[in-house]
């Protein structure tokens, strides 16, 4: 594996989709911060991993799974009291953008 | 009253609340006392919650049923662990002033048990860090020397035992959050096997890697508490159905035939040379007691460090995106719109590190990333499952130091995150492979204490019990007292 | 078919609401209609700490409508997260299948308007979890409602082989049927419990590669689907012709103007970040689960109609108007499974109860109609024991939930037959009448009519009519 090296626009990318905004300096501190940490993660290119199967959970479950049966906890009320704005059992949030999300 | 938590384990103040030579209330007032005195130096609270505890108390004491070893002891909770109506943060401003309205299943275990949680402990922000530094509102201190970190992210909890403040309280450790702080403060920090305990409750950094864990003074304490959170949840997807043990069933102080295996590579670049001196004569210790030991490979160590940081912050990435303002928690004002509004509030509301880590995974996870990247780093896992499952083969434990330094400097490498990382290297396999670890003192290198960790086959939390407990009967290293201890 | 020069290729990908009890991932109640927030617990509001537990109803409901679609149903699968932020997206990642789709590999036949059946392939089969409400307010804000969030869906894929927004109307109208048949949704479009993303290209006729494709998401009508269709056939048709390029864009429906407007362009793929969701265990799924699960699925439409027609003697039309709906299918199985008279009672459901629900606007579930009930009522026709005319009364009362026998019984609604009974009044009436019994020797026809009428008097109407006729000519003839 050739090394990796992330851009300043790279970063950028990235952050848009993490919903993170950056100044300039912050920008560049922590380009080079991932960019170190991207030459870690590098060395794992050493290792000849053909045929491995991946591992994403320890887990030894299988099929765990819920019957069908609803079961309301009541919690509408405390959820909502948490909710920085609520109007009418509503969450409210500043108006979406025509053409966002889903 | 007063109480000294340096003269007392668990089974000594279960005795003392069955025999009435102190009430709950006492004990809990006492332990509010010993918190109020000390947490000036050590900071390893966020918040008490000397009401509610006191209230429990006093329900305790009129029931008068202790027949749980834990009813009535006081302990403290890493501020990660959701408490219906007492404010919950993960150390984050982001969750500042939030306040569940449920209890993680260890919680209600305990409460259900009879314990009383006095407060919450300080970590690193949402458990990201190894020195407890990114908390978003303090600086921990080590209890055997105030100028040191405690560790991470644990290290309230990990500060606040060891320090006498309280008898035991619990941790997460999801690349060595109980096990690191529990050796940088000489005490006994246990990860369960992955399953054992349910995460519900538990705010997720990475959910494949997380566990809940005791620490305690004494390896019996430990098991004690394991004893009482441990087991199935219906509510935990990946929480076994294997039966729960009895933890302390082993704990007899021999060791004779027990094979230890000790791998070369938790002895190599990096690791302190008078922090590895301390760990093998801990390791002779135990051979001396008449385990054999031998050492042995796990080949692939060398990349836990790339491996977990992947995996570790892509889940994190998607378990941190649910903080974006909208449902609890903080909010950014003077926004314009919803894009806004979750620019703002995640890039005002997390610290540095949770943001780095959000983005490495991010990244890891993004197009043309994912294969080299995430999916490689699963691969890596496999190699090092192998590794261990070859070495649990032919031996019961596996044992090495916790973490290659002692405590360092406050302030010292928090501006290194790639040295921050690579120092979680002995910890991180273990997670990874989702084996039960434990931290037990193994001696003091100037001063501060060293961890040896003794890592078990997955579910085999007692025979880590059995190891780790002959090894502190034979060197009485917790009868050896921080400073602090004169405070009480 | 095809806009001038070009050929269209159309992919459609169809989410249906499982009507499961319990959320995907939450026991929260799945029920439409609630007061906003209310079915919603900590886990669907993605409350730090909390995790989901899979609901295995809505995996055997998944499996259901992948066994109708004629797909393999995977022995293995693995949650997957998909990962935007969106307010009704609570924890910021739906979870749902990519890599190992419950269903791959189906199909669904396609009846077209000339007769002709296409088979559309279905490429893969998800369960997922639904998104919550947004509505958008003209104050500048918009409100959240959670309580859809987490409800099961399916999502089908079809392959790129719908060839025209006709045929893209008949595989949905199609499609719906099926799963209707599998009793896993009512897919009630005015609700959005069926709801179509569709993409659309167009190519010159022989063109061995794909257009760009334009996406329309979220369409809850089948109408709106096909003038979507028809203006983006038209639309890209003249931008080609004018020499311009499809972007690769994102568009919605506009129904006012029939006509679709650009959302966004799309810059390169979305880039959802899946990746394997580590808070849920694995799904084996083995043959016996999978047959326990065809044992519980439905009978299809098209079987039912083969079987009404073929062994109930069913008129065809008859039998599709009685599969327009497995509530209604269902209703009639279990009338003639209750002994009625299979004919009959198809004629009542088609008629008479259709015409009650259309009056009422209500659905057949939501009558106080029983099998029982109607079996009870046309048995009573069948043997006699009361009229068609009576039936009429009794009909009104099994609608509003009377047992149909004793409502009879109680109201005398009862046609008597019973020969004592009936002889009694023959003598006694053709004792009264021996002019008609004259005039009936004599050959006048219209003397039996006075008689009858007579009888009918007498009995109150209750006489049961082709019994009665049967022993007056029987008593005549011995006079």
């Amino acid at each position: 594996m050739s090394e990796t090296t992330i851009s300043k626009s790279e970063v950028a990318h990235v952050a848009n989709l993490a919903k993170l905004a950056f100044d300039d300096a912050e920008l560049v501190q922590f380009t080079t911060q991932l960019d170190n940490i991207l030459n870690i993660f590098d060395t794992l290119g050493e290792v000849n991993t053909d045929g491995v199967a991946p591992t994403y959970s320890v887990t030894e479950n299988v099929n765990h799974l819920r019957e069908d049966v609803a079961d309301n906890w009541h919690q509408k009320q405390a959820l909502l009291k948490n909710a920085p704005l609520e109007a009418a059992d509503l969450i409210k949030v500043p108006a979406i953008l025509d053409g966002e999300g889903e | 009253m007063t109480i000294n938590f340096f003269d007392n384990d668990l089974t000594s103040l279960h005795e003392k609340l069955v025999n009435k030579d102190i009430s709950t209330v006492d004990l809990t007032q006492a332990t509010l006392e010993n918190i109020a005195k000390t947490d000036s130096e050590l900071q390893a609270f966020i918040r008490t919650n000397s009401d509610e505890a006191l209230l429990q108390a006093k329900k305790i004491d009129e029931q008068h049923d202790f027949s749980n070893m834990l009813s009535g002891l006081p302990l403290a909770l890493k501020d990660n662990l959701a408490t219906n109506g007492i404010e919950t943060t993960g150390a984050s401003h982001i969750l500042e002033g939030f306040k569940p309205v449920y209890d993680a299943t260890v919680v209600s275990k305990l409460s259900t048990a009879g314990a009383i949680s006095v407060g919450k402990t300080n970590m690193d922000e949402f458990a990201m860090g190894g020195s407890t530094e990114t908390s978003y509102y303090k600086k921990t201190a080590n209890a055997w020397d105030h100028t040191k970190v405690p560790g991470g992210s644990s290290g309230g909890s990990a500060a606040a035992v060891a320090g006498g403040q309280i008898p035991f309280a619990l941790g997460s450790d999801t690349g060595g959050s109980i096990r690191q702080p529990a050796a940088f403060n000489g005490i006994v920090g246990l990860k369960p096997t992955y399953g054992r305990v349910s995460r519900w409750g538990l705010f997720a950094m990475a959910s494949s890697l997380d566990q809940i864990g005791p620490f305690t003074r004494t390896v019996k304490d430990n098991a004690l508490v394991l004893n009482t959170i441990a087991g199935f949840d219906e509510k935990d997807s990946t929480s076994s159905k294997r039966d729960v043990p009895d933890f302390t069933s082993k704990l007899t102080g021999d060791v004779k035939g027990l094979k230890i295996a000790v791998p070369k590579e938790y002895f190599g670049e990096g690791i302190d040379p008078k922090v590895a001196t301390t760990v093998k004569a801990a390791i002779a210790q135990l051979e001396l007691m008449g385990a054999t030991v031998d050492e042995v490979s796990l080949p692939h160590t060398k990349y836990g460090v790339a491996a977990y940081y992947i995996i570790m912050s892509s889940e994190a990435s998607s378990n941190l995106q649910r903080y974006d303002g909208v449902r609890y928690g903080f909010r950014a004002d003077d926004v314009k719109n919803l894009e806004d509004l979750y620019i703002k509030t995640r890039s005002e509301g997390f610290g540095d590190e949770v943001k780095r880590r959000i983005m490495l995974g991010t990244f890891s996870l993004s197009a043309g990333a994912y294969d080299a990247f995430f999916k490689k780093a699963a691969k890596i896992r496999t190699l090092l499952i192998e590794d261990f499952n070859k070495v649990f083969a032919d031996y019961d434990v596996i044992v090495g130091p916790t973490a290659p330094t002692v405590a360092y400097g406050l302030g010292e490498e928090i501006d290194d995150p790639t040295a921050m990382y690579l120092a979680d290297v002995l910890t991180i396999p273990v997670n990874l492979a989702g084996l039960p670890g434990m931290s037990v003192n193994a001696g003091f290198v100037d001063g501060l204490p060293v961890g040896l960790q003794i890592i078990g086959k997955p579910f085999d939390e007692v025979t880590v019990y059995q190891t780790g407990y002959a090894f502190e009967q034979a060197s009485r290293l917790f009868e050896q007292r921080p400073n602090i201890a004169k405070k009480y | 078919m095809a806009t001038g020069n070009f050929e269209t290729t159309i992919g459609l990908e169809v989410h249906v609401e499982m009507q499961t009890n319990s959320k995907l991932m939450s026991p929260s109640p799945v029920h439409y209609g609630d007061k906003p927030n209310e079915n919603t617990n900590v886990i669907d509001f993605g409350y730090p700490g909390v995790l989901p537990v899979a609901n295995k109803g809505a995996i055997e409901f998944g499996m259901r409508a992948a066994l109708a679609l004629h797909a393999t149903v995977s022995p293995f699968i693995r949650w997957d997260r998909k990962n935007y932020f969106y307010p009704d997206n609570p924890k910021a990642y739906q979870t749902t299948q990519s890599q190992t789709p419950l269903g791959t590999n189906g199909y669904l036949d396609v009846t077209l308007v000339d007769g002709t059946v296409k088979r559309v392939r279905i490429k893969e089969m998800h369960v997922e979890e639904d998104a919550g409400k947004n509505t958008h307010g003209a104050d500048g804000y918009s409100y959240v409602d959670l309580n859809r969030q987490g409800t099961p869906l399916i999502e089908i894929v079809s392959e790129p082989d719908i060839a025209s927004p006709e045929e893209a109307y008949a595989y949905l109208e199609q499609l719906r049927q099926a799963i209707l048949f599998t009793g896993i949704s009512e897919a009630k479009m005015q609700e959005g419990q069926m709801r179509a993303d569709v993409n659309i290209s167009i190519r010159p006729f022989g063109s061995s590669e794909y257009g760009t494709k334009v996406e329309m998401k979220n369409i809850n009508s089948f109408n709106y689907v096909r003038n979507a269709l028809i203006f983006e056939e038209k639309r890209q048709a003249e931008v080609l012709r004018s020499g311009g390029v499809i972007q690769q864009e994102t568009r919605r429906y506009n129904e006012p103007t029939k006509s679709t407007i650009l959302m966004r362009v799309k810059e390169g793929a979305d880039d959802y970040r899946y990746f394997p969701e580590p808070d849920l265990a694995p799904i084996t799924i083995d043959q016996t689960w999978i047959q326990k699960v065809a044992d519980e699925l439905p009978k299809s439409a098209g079987d039912r109609q083969h079987d009404y027609v073929s062994n109930l003697g069913i008129e065809p039309y008859d039998a599709e108007v009685l599969t327009q709906t497995l509530a209604m299918s269902d209703f009639y199985d279990a009338t003639v499974a209750a002994g009625a008279d299979a004919k009959r009672a198809a004629n009542y459901l088609i008629g008479d109860v259709n015409a009650f629900m259309n009056k009422h606007q209500i659905e057949l579930q939501d009558t106080q109609l029983t099998p029982a009930h109607l079996a009870g009522m046309i048995k009573l026709i069948e043997d006699g024991t009361i009229s068609t005319k009576q039936a009429k009364q009794v009909f009104e009362a099994i609608m509003a939930g009377e047992e149909p026998e004793s409502f009879a019984k109680k109201n005398g609604l009862v046609q008597i037959s019973d020969p004592v009974v009936l002889l009694g009044w023959i003598t006694d009436v053709l004792d009264n009448n021996p002019q008609s019994i004259e005039d009936f020797k004599g050959g006048k026809d219209r003397a039996t009519g006075y008689l009858i009428g007579q009888l009918m008097k007498m009995s109150k109407g209750q006489a049961n009519p082709g019994v009665m006729n049967k022993m007056l000519l029987e008593e005549l003839a011995k006079r």
